[in-house]
């Protein structure tokens, strides 16, 4: 049976500052070695000062998968040389002289299938490597320290997904979880990054490193399988190995030797206290927690009448969970939930979109009081919502600057038909003798009304002009 | 100008005009230039001293609030940074190290207007007890030239006793404060572990080591822990010490306090004058009303080993980051991989810096720490709970601060192990993070003896009053530099 486990690294990317300086936690905006201070640089003589959010949003997370949280945590040095790393150690966390660290023994569901948590770490980020030069001999290795220090959380499975589609199953929920939980921005760059132990029957573990997006991890444990699968069939021994995966060729490679047999020296960080962390601070924290994706989707479904899928969608993205609950009432809720997901998700579908997006709760309760008073047709709040979302102007103003308002005036509406009927009489007659065909005669008073006409009420004039 | 005075006098002096900073600032500047050739306490000598000093008059003529240090000259052990100036660890590999910023303690002096008159020698990155191990050259005893200051801190000790300063800043991982005040003949303290804040302070073994005042009084080294000491966000291991004023109260006495001697810091190998001095301090406690008897640690016949096997590693991590790639000394990295680069790089560590370093290498790794380093933390906390214990029946401890008396420069070098074994005395305050003084106490054949008092944790100021207490019985020749 394949087995394959995973150890997901995520940047708590909504924290102001770093894990142990007041440098900035989001890197992203600055020039190359400018978010950087005598801490995070490692200059002698620094120290680590522990930001305590990090502590609670690593809590949070803890809690989230169901894992535990000891009474006191420790921080461990990882000794190692790597250029990227200022102190040539991380400080980070592990379990190998007694439970220490943030959270450990959890679980998740994907659909019916378990994925038992090993363990949750809080630790840092090291620097980002930059490489110039194209051949092997002339290429230099620049580092940009920004990053080091970034608040980083590692998760660590159990060996328990059988296949890449739960693999990829199981990032689609994490990223959403952990977006939900306001710890972390998945969708930026270098936020979620990820490494995996694939082994086949028979076969020893391969652990494959440097995967830098999930969509690529998926690609990798698949192509390792293969790989293995490949080996096997051919009588070759699959060896327990480390492999990186390459970005370009999109293969795994065999990393040298020398790195599996570093000996970390682990031991115990004392520039930086136990941590107690006694139930009150836990049960406070659990309290403060964000309502979870499933309590969500079973609360729209049950208290709303909201369609399951529909249900799901909207409360597993957090940009669009986040307005519907803002919008709804009890009364508007359906449509509010109707319009975001067959509308405003096919506009406003990726990051960008969604960071430049003008659209506000109020703009969606508006529109659905619109639709539900007959004030503008279906159709034409789609064209509104377009405007809404590029402009962010008022409804009200969006409608009569581009006359989208419902043709409200009986009369009005009685005289187009009666053009209609004129001009279509061979319609007509196919009406009367098979009123199936009158969606016709409907639909061109749509197209002159240019979708401002309540379908219903133009149904219900129609038949009364031709008399069935 | 009598550079001999304490540093209570000197702040009495100057507030009340008597004397001026920059006077007694630039006297003190003028020594360093003339003696320090000959001892070498100093790696660096602050230029501006003499006109920060005037700066501070100016501040006193007119009326402003001035600090309570008023321009004292203060010297500062090579391994804490000062903004601007270079903090080179005695070492090749911090030669251009410019500090940019100030160490907490540092920046606390400035608040109370000290002046820095310069950086002073050391063994490299601390790990050593002469300063020997200084990749500039060893500091002299000022007692006898050919022998050594005591170390790490044997620049700060030097400097204390010579008159080069009024006060000093040294670190203490194992004794390196203690030691050398014992040798040099000052009086040199080991806080509770925390209560001094280390941001700032170059790692050795961060989890036992502590900065400390060398002084040429008890009272000195009350005044100078009441502006360094105290929480401060940027070391997270330090205590609240509620601002507690250690000078208050200091000639409260010991009356009917009980003070336990350690028999294992009296046994055989120790100098006979340094039994002694050491039965003398004893019979003078009693005198002053304290009860004394013979307690046993147990544990102190390992604490060497502990001490060596965990300062090594902690060593080991503390120092990997002088890869020279941030920072460091003149050495280009074109055409080198990384591992050949920094291996070459690091050649620069002197002989005994690499020695401990590859032992720390070694006792924490896989397959060989349950043998060594976990063994030593295993000692470590018995030997807390042993102190604890004491100190359950004891208010003070008493040993001799070192079992030798200084010894020749060159005597020892040789022999790392026997140099180990001076530690034996010091290394226990260290190992259970407790406070611990050395007080001069004796001269023997021209050579200075420290007697050492240990407290329970946060009894800092019991101890400080002990200390107050046994200094008044003594009475020293004057050193003749």
């Amino acid at each position: 049976m394949t087995k394959i486990g995973l150890e997901i690294h995520c940047q708590l990317t909504n924290l102001q500052s770093k894990l142990f300086c007041s440098c900035k936690a989001n890197y992203r905006d600055f020039a190359i070695n400018e978010n950087i201070c005598p801490i995070c640089m490692g200059l002698p003589g620094s120290l680590p000062r522990l930001n305590q959010e990090a502590v609670k949003k690593a809590i949070t997370i803890a809690m989230a998968l169901n894992c535990s949280t000891p009474e006191k945590i420790a921080f461990f040095r990882k000794n190692y040389f790597y250029p990227d790393l200022p102190k040539n150690f991380q400080i980070t966390q592990l379990n190998i002289y007694g439970d220490t660290s943030i959270g450990g023994s959890g679980s998740i569901m994907i659909g019916d299938k378990k994925i038992r948590i090993t363990r949750i770490q809080l630790e840092e980020d090291p620097g980002r490597l930059i490489y110039e030069g194209s051949s092997s001999k002339n290429q230099i290795t620049l580092v940009d320290y920004n990053r080091a220090g970034t608040p980083l959380v590692e998760i660590v499975t159990e060996p328990d997904f059988e296949n890449p589609k739960q693999v990829r199953e199981f990032l689609n929920i994490l990223s959403d979880l952990l977006e939900n939980l306001t710890v972390s921005d998945p969708s930026l760059e270098g936020a979620m990054r990820a490494d995996a132990n694939v082994s086949i029957e028979g076969g020893k573990k391969v652990e494959i490193k440097n995967i830098g997006s999930f969509h690529d991890l998926e690609k990798a444990v698949h192509f390792e399988i293969t790989r293995q699968e490949s080996l096997h069939s051919r009588d070759i021994e699959i060896i327990q190995e480390t492999r990186h995966w390459d970005d370009k060729r999109k293969i795994t490679i065999s990393s040298r030797s020398k790195e599996e047999e570093l000996d970390y020296r682990y031991f115990l960080e004392g520039d930086i206290p136990w941590i107690k962390i006694d139930s009150a601070i836990q049960s406070k924290l659990k309290s403060q927690m964000p309502e979870s994706i499933s309590s969500k989707k079973e609360r729209y479904v049950s208290k709303y009448n909201i369609p399951g899928q529909v249900a799901d969608v909207l409360s597993s993205d957090k940009f669009y969970s986040d307005l519907f609950e803002e919008s709804h009432t009890e009364s508007n809720a359906k449509e509010i939930a109707n319009i975001i997901t067959t509308d405003l998700m096919g506009l406003v579908d990726t990051r960008e979109k969604k960071e430049s997006s003008k659209i506000t709760a109020v703009h969606l309760r508006d529109l659905a009081d619109f639709i539900q008073s007959g004030k503008i047709s279906r159709n034409s709040a789609k064209n509104a919502l377009y405007e809404i979302v590029k402009t962010g102007k008022d409804l009200s103003q969006i409608i009569s600057e581009l006359d989208l308002g419902n043709v409200s005036d009986e009369s009005e509406l009685i005289q187009v038909i009666q053009e209609v009927v004129s001009e279509e009489s061979q319609a007509v007659e196919q009406a009367k003798s098979n009123p199936q065909t009158i969606n016709y005669l409907v639909g061109k008073v749509m197209q002159k009304t240019k979708g401002k006409a309540d379908p219903q009420l133009t149904l219900t004039l129609i038949k009364k002009e031709i008399g069935i | 100008m009598n550079l001999k005075i304490s540093a209570l006098d000197y702040v009495q002096e100057v507030h009340t005009g008597n004397i001026s900073a920059e006077d007694f600032v630039a006297s003190t500047i003028e020594r360093i230039h003339k003696i320090d050739g000959t001892l070498h306490a100093f790696l660096s000598v602050n230029d501006d001293a003499v006109d920060q000093a005037r700066e501070i008059d100016k501040k006193i003529k007119s009326g402003k609030k001035v600090g309570s240090c008023y321009g004292m000259p203060i010297s500062i052990k090579d391994n804490i940074c000062i903004k601007g100036s270079k903090t080179t660890c005695a070492s090749k590999m911090l030669e251009n190290f410019v500090a940019p910023y100030d160490a907490t303690v540092i920046s606390k002096l400035k608040n109370e207007d000290a002046v820095f008159v310069g950086k002073t020698n050391l063994d490299e990155f601390a790990m050593g007890i002469t300063t020997e191990f200084s990749a500039f050259g060893p500091s002299k005893n000022p007692w006898n030239t050919d022998y050594v200051p005591g170390g790490s801190s044997g620049g700060s000790a030097v400097s204390v006793s010579a008159l080069e300063c009024v006060a000093s800043l040294g670190s203490d991982t194992g004794g390196s404060v203690r030691n050398p005040a014992s040798f040099c003949s000052a009086v040199g303290y080991k806080p509770t572990y925390g209560l001094i804040s280390r941001y700032g302070l170059i790692s050795y073994a961060n989890s036992i080591e502590q900065i400390g005042p060398l002084t040429r009084t008890v009272k000195d080294n009350a005044f100078m822990l009441n502006v360094i000491s105290g929480l401060d966000p940027n070391d997270n291991t330090t205590i609240d010490n509620k601002n507690e004023d250690y000078l208050s109260g200091i000639d409260s006495g010991i009356e009917g306090k009980k003070i336990g001697i350690i028999k294992e810091m009296m046994v055989e190998g120790i100098n006979p004058s340094i039994i002694s001095a050491t039965k003398d301090a004893i019979s003078k406690l009693e005198r002053l009303g304290a009860i004394c008897d013979e307690v046993s640690l147990d544990m102190v016949k390992y604490s060497v080993a502990a001490y060596y096997t965990i300062t090594a590693t902690e060593a080991g991590s503390n120092l990997a980051r002088y890869d020279n790639l941030r920072y460091g000394y003149d050495f280009p990295v074109e055409g080198y991989e990384f591992n050949s680069y920094i291996s070459k790089a690091r050649r620069n560590f002197g002989p005994e810096v690499t020695r401990r370093m590859i032992i720390g290498g070694f006792v924490p790794s896989t397959g060989h720490a349950g043998k060594y380093f976990l063994k030593a933390l295993k000692i470590k906390s018995k030997l807390t709970k042993e102190i604890n214990e004491a100190f359950k029946k004891y208010d003070l401890l008493i040993a001799p601060t070192v079992p030798v008396l200084p010894f020749k420069i060159g005597e020892k070098i040789d022999d790392p192990v026997s140099l180990f074994l001076v530690d034996v005395n010091t290394v226990t305050a260290n190992l259970t993070g407790k406070p611990a003084i050395s007080i001069p106490f004796a001269i023997s054949n021209g050579l200075p003896i420290g007697m050492q008092l240990l407290a329970n944790s946060m009894n800092d100021k019991l101890l400080l009053q002990a200390a107050y207490a046994l200094e008044d019985t003594v009475t020293l020749p004057e050193i003749s530099i």
